[in-house]
């Protein structure tokens, strides 16, 4: 007997008791069309997590004074004055993993520019800083290496910062603002970056020379932050290993002293902020996951109401030459059935759900081809697991006894 | 030598029951030769049911020999046995046993299915020519609810045909049915007997034995008569006799 045959009659089962397949597929539907609904919206918002994170540069690694102690008392991040310009030297130096790197301290003011004016942050940076970023200039150009050396008051600035500066100037290069008084000559507009993960506004911003804000606005001898770019994605979290070793050496730390510095990447953050979402899809999936076993359930107590009903149907069968297994795939075939119908109906559903999810609540999904192969995989082991045990013992009786069943 | 269809020698079954054990066949040796129409007669409780049961293969005996058409059944496994049963045994019940909600042509086709050497097609041309065989051919679509006691026993028959077997076992096939419809059955099984086709017939109607061509009788386990049917009946003799359906 081949396949195709116990296929054909395992299904004719199904289709003479349709109401009765629809209800134990239903369980099976709702279960698969949740579990592909919560996988959709906790991808989306981990995906979105990570985009937006990345849009500040993927390849990032930051560095941080931080996690140190003054006298007993915990500093915090921005107090600290630990990072310094040959720190930023030892690392441009010794550092192999990294691409770019830019020393980055920032100050927020007032800026003017004629009778506009408005309050913004400014970046003293290298002129790397752009392509760590992954940024650019939309229209003039970044600063120099001349200009950095020539402490010079150039800046490039951020689409927000043109809008509130000069509201009605189509053309801005060339153009002098006045940051507390002291006057940069914009020579780059950056292109719009849009908001970051922390719904901050990424173009209010100023860049000029770190030399410039350093010494002309901040007037201090530290930095706030080191940025550099890792050579590759991959190579992100060596490269904090990397950095991390050479600021210990930099700072003659003691082994048993914690560092007065903080090293991070991108990844991390996204993992970071990622976390909280991923647990709450593996929560909401395991919900789903719930409905899937009692829909499996549903299917193992019809089979076995079916293989009690069909108890001479069974013993006929054996008395005209249905061997054991014959019986046994028949309505092992006939659950299998019944689940992957219903998986491909909750496939189907639970993709109209997200789709609904998307367009009314706005939410960001993301649909993985994974989702879809697992439900599937699921379907198949639960209708193997619910259907083998009632399969079994329909395969197992007497056929002497089973067609006199009444 | 022609084979004998089916050769028993010595057989005995016994069952356990709690701590007893009941012998329902206590040394049987029966000969069917190939062409016989042997009626099984004896009262419920006479081994009857249990050497069906055992020609059939359904079941083993405890002891002794079966040969069913030269094949020894005794030291088969179950899955053998299944095959047997479905190559070389055609069964007929009294309660007919069709699968509801499935068209006769696909009721008859049914053993067949089980028999991977035999194609889709001619399953189909050998349902079709068994339902020829015991006149339903107009009936091949239909439902068994939508056919009578007496049709729906002819599709059981034809289902038994269907893959040629070497005999013909019924139990009580004519049990369910009035005394028209049981002689019109009959008729049937004389008309394949005449075939060419083995058949054991298992009933406790003495009327319905006489349409036979031997008689054996079991009572406690043991055969007690093995006749010839001296004063045979033709079914369609038999039909033209009684009076006419009432319409």
């Amino acid at each position: 007997m081949n396949y195709s045959n116990l296929i054909k009659i395992a299904w004719k089962a199904i289709m003479l008791n349709k109401t009765r397949a629809m209800l134990t597929m239903l369980g099976i539907i709702i279960g698969v069309a949740s579990v592909i609904a919560m996988l959709a919206i906790g991808e989306g918002s981990k995906e979105s997590i990570k985009k937006n994170i990345s849009s500040m540069g993927a390849n990032m690694i930051t560095v941080r004074p931080g996690a140190g102690m003054m006298g007993g008392v915990r500093q915090g991040m921005t107090d600290m004055q630990s990072l310094k310009m040959k720190d930023y030297q030892a690392i441009k130096q010794q550092a192999v993993l990294l691409k770019d790197i830019s020393p980055l301290v920032n100050g927020s003011g007032q800026a003017i520019a004629g009778a506009n004016n408005w309050p913004t942050s400014i970046y003293g940076a290298a002129t790397a800083y752009l392509d760590i970023r992954e940024w650019g200039v939309e229209d003039g150009s970044m600063f120099t290496e001349d200009d950095i050396n020539a402490y010079a008051k150039v800046a490039v600035i951020g689409k927000t910062v043109q809008e509130n500066l000069f509201p009605n100037e189509k053309e801005v290069i060339g153009k002098m603002i006045r940051f507390k008084n002291i006057p940069f000559k914009v020579i780059g507009v950056l292109k719009e970056k849009g908001e970051n993960t922390f719904g901050q506004d990424q173009d209010d911003i100023i860049i000029a020379p770190y030399t410039a804000v350093q010494k002309r606005i901040l007037a201090q001898d530290y930095l706030q932050s080191i940025v550099a770019s890792a050579i590759s994605e991959d190579q992100a979290g060596a490269a904090v290993v990397e950095v991390t070793s050479i600021l210990e050496k930099s700072h003659q730390l003691r082994e048993d002293q914690d560092n007065d510095f903080n090293v991070s990447s991108q990844q991390e953050l996204i993992k970071t902020f990622s976390a909280t979402s991923e647990m709450l899809t593996v929560l909401l999936v395991a919900i789903a996951g719930i409905s899937l076993i009692v829909g499996g359930i549903g299917i193992m107590n019809i089979m076995y109401v079916s293989v009690k009903e069909r108890t001479r149907e069974i013993g006929l069968r054996m008395a005209i030459g249905a061997k054991g297994k014959h019986i046994l795939l028949q309505f092992l075939i006939e659950s299998i059935l019944i689940s992957l119908t219903g998986g491909v109906l909750g496939v189907v559903f639970g993709l109209s759900i997200t789709f609904v999810i998307a367009q009314i609540a706005g939410w960001p999904v993301s649909i993985t081809i994974n989702s879809i192969v697992i439900s599937f995989v699921v379907c198949t082991v639960t209708g193997v697991f619910f259907g083998w045990y009632p399969a079994r013992k329909a395969a197992q009786s007497d056929p002497i006894t089973a067609l006199r069943y009444e | 030598m022609v084979q004998p269809t089916i050769r028993i020698e010595q057989l005995t079954r016994s069952f356990k029951m709690g701590d007893e054990i009941v012998k329902a066949l206590k040394g049987i040796d029966l000969r069917i030769e190939q062409g016989e129409f042997v009626t099984i007669m004896g009262t419920s409780g006479s081994g009857k049911s249990t050497l069906l049961n055992i020609l059939g293969c359904l079941d083993q005996p405890s002891s002794g020999d079966y040969f069913l058409d030269g094949v020894s059944v005794k030291d088969l496994d179950k899955n053998e046995l299944a095959t047997i049963r479905n190559t070389k045994i055609g069964f007929i019940f009294q309660s007919y046993n069709l699968l509801a909600r499935t068209s006769a042509i696909e009721n008859v086709e049914l053993p067949l299915l089980y028999n991977p050497a035999i194609s889709a097609e001619e399953r189909r041309q050998r349902a079709v020519d068994a339902l020829k065989k015991v006149g339903l051919e107009t009936r091949m679509g239909h439902m068994p609810s939508q056919l009578s006691g007496g049709q729906q026993q002819r599709v059981a028959i034809a289902r038994s045909l269907v893959n040629q077997p070497v005999i013909l076992l019924a139990d009580e096939a004519t049990g369910n049915l009035d005394t028209r419809t049981s002689y019109e059955v009959m008729n049937l099984f004389q008309e394949l007997n005449e075939h060419g086709i083995t058949i054991g017939f298992v009933t406790h109607e003495e009327d319905i034995a006489r349409f036979s061509k031997r008689t054996v009788v079991l009572r406690d386990g043991n055969i007690i008569k093995d006749n010839i049917v001296s004063d045979r009946l033709w079914a369609k003799a038999e039909l033209n006799k009684l009076p006419g359906p009432i319409d």
